[in-house]
């Protein structure tokens, strides 16, 4: 049953140093205000799970966080390279990442499976990629009725998940609605799971014309935390409430291409911020509420 | 800058006009979506454009930064969740054409947007598959657009994200793939087609005013010519103002001001 709590108690109980994490969100409702209570409360050595590791990853593999990483496209969408997680990997810096890299169909199969408490996904894919040369858990089996060969991966079973969604009512249910990405997957193939959001409703969303029938309302029952954090997903968006910040995102390459800029950036918006300062940030973004 | 045109402008016309009407198109971000959105606001107003992030039959007015802008989502006509799009629509054999590019490619269209030097140990570290490992093989075909480099079109992929017709041109047929991989390459200097039997690229026009021996040099193997190699038909007008307008529209619409 979720809780509502505040950001640094929700992830002081749900994250520990050494977890495999998955804060996910397809460019729409990254949970940016999560993963830096995370580099505040310098939790270490975790198995970072993203399909897209974003300027959110960046952040934190720069920040020290990250032992590992399971990803399937690694840049910053329509600008360049993530410098964090190249340094991490070309030069070690600040320390070592290990990668096990996948395709967005492998990751986003792996996930359905996860939540499905499959031992793996099935699908037609990485044929004739050097992927399944360079990573030991990408296989190929038979079709046990055609003897078609299929890729196989194991499923993703995060110990936490962690994403930012539109609403929550009173009685700790979640709403996310737009680009809904995997998400739901995502939650439903972890351990823990929490949610950050824009607004608390106070009447039940079963109970008011708000969300249409479809819209993904995860139970309250499938997640252990809410917490209301307005703006969080910022410099990504939250479809309803603000645009994506893509001046922002534009801005992180030369942030982030050097060490020490990067290190201030760290200290003075992440260290020296908080949740509450996300709110002015995505208002304040250029660009039309959506 | 040639006859009131750049090169860069050329080849998003050229790629454009390899859609049409028919197509439902799975589009990646930067020069395939905006040849694919240069498409659909000239010759071919009903393609369907598909975006990995969930977002079907949509129809941007700004070119989105991102794979997953608002504005996809906004203007399309339904979104689903990311498995269901690879499981359902591009697993699923839905989509006509994938337009995909890279950092490499080699003579028979193999892709790679992984790593320059060893896996293990990368002078450069690119983004990765995405999406483009199993667009690649679940798309009826394939169009390439990348700018010709010789650091680009070289010898030898450092590594095979995406399967185009593979090592030796046979892969596909051996796999018993019944897609058909990539059909088109369009570069800021010519487009190349695979050979009917062979399958390895070759020039099939150039643009105006560029020589063979231009191809040549930005091609890291030595190339083949067409029997008879064609000339690209300019932009036209239309062609050219949509293309500007829609490009006006986006730096208009994504801003530049830094946000520290």
């Amino acid at each position: 049953m979720s809780r509502i709590t505040t950001l640094a108690d929700a992830v002081a109980g749900l994250v520990h140093s050494g977890d495999t994490v998955a804060l996910e969100g397809f460019t729409h409702l990254i949970p940016f205000a999560a993963g830096h209570e995370i580099i505040r409360q310098r939790i270490r050595d975790l198995t970072l799970i993203r399909m897209t590791p974003d300027l959110l990853y960046d952040q934190m593999i720069g920040s020290g966080c990250a032992r590992k990483l399971i990803f399937s496209w690694g840049g910053n969408p329509g600008v360049g390279s993530l410098h964090r997680l190249r340094d991490a990997v070309e030069r070690g810096w600040p320390q070592p990442l290990e990668i096990e890299e996948h395709s967005h169909a492998a990751m986003a199969h792996a996930y359905a499976a996860g939540a499905a408490a499959m031992p793996c996904a099935f699908f037609k894919g990485y044929r004739g990629s050097d992927l399944a040369r360079v990573n030991a858990r990408i296989k190929f089996v038979e079709c046990p009725f055609t003897g078609e060969p299929l890729a196989s991966v194991p499923a993703l079973r995060p110990d936490v998940t962690i994403i930012h969604a539109q609403k929550a009512d009173r009685a700790g249910n979640v709403l996310v609605e737009g680009i809904v990405g995997v998400q739901k997957e995502a939650v439903l193939a972890a351990a823990r799971a929490m949610a950050t959001v824009e607004e608390i409703v106070d009447r039940r969303f079963d109970e008011v014309d708000g969300p249409g029938t479809n819209a993904v309302v995860l139970p309250s029952w499938t997640l252990q935390a809410i917490v209301h954090v307005p703006g969080g997903a910022h410099p990504s968006y939250a479809h309803g409430y603000y645009a994506r910040d893509n001046a922002f995102y534009v801005a992180w390459d030369a942030i982030a291409r050097d060490r020490d800029r990067f290190t201030a950036w760290i200290e003075a918006h992440v260290i020296n911020g908080g949740p509450d300062q996300f709110r002015d940030r995505a208002f304040a973004a250029r660009g039309r509420a959506r | 800058m040639t006859a009131g045109y750049s090169a860069a402008e050329m080849m998003t016309v050229a790629a454009a006009r390899a859609l049409g009407n028919d197509d439902i198109c799975f589009v990646g971000i930067g020069l395939p979506s905006a040849a694919c959105n240069l498409a659909r606001l000239t010759h071919a107003p009903r393609l369907r454009l598909v975006y990995e992030s969930g977002t079907i039959e949509t129809r941007p007015t700004v070119l989105p930064l991102s794979i997953g802008d608002g504005e996809l989502c906004e203007t399309a006509l339904t979104t689903v969740s990311v498995p269901e799009m690879f499981q359902y629509w591009l697993q699923g054999g839905r989509i006509t054409v994938g337009f995909l590019g890279g950092a490499q490619i080699d003579r028979y269209a193999n892709l790679n947007s992984t790593v320059i030097g060893p896996y293990a140990k990368p002078k450069v570290r690119l983004p990765g598959s995405g999406g483009a490992t199993e667009i690649a093989t679940n798309c009826h075909r394939i169009y390439i657009v990348m700018r010709h480099d010789p650091r680009a079109f070289v010898a030898a992929l450092d590594f095979m994200t995406t399967l185009g017709h593979g090592a030796t041109g046979r892969e596909r047929r051996a796999m018993g793939l019944r897609t058909e991989g990539p059909v088109l390459v369009v570069t800021d200097l010519c487009t190349m087609t695979p050979d009917p039997e062979t399958k390895e690229l070759t020039v099939a026009s150039l643009h105006p005013g560029v020589s063979d021996r231009q191809v040549r040099d930005a091609t890291g193997w030595s190339v083949r010519f067409a029997d008879r190699v064609g000339t690209t038909a300019p932009p036209s007008g239309v062609e050219l103002e949509t293309l500007r307008d829609l490009n006006e529209r986006t730096a208009r619409a994504h801003g530049t001001t830094a946000a520290e």
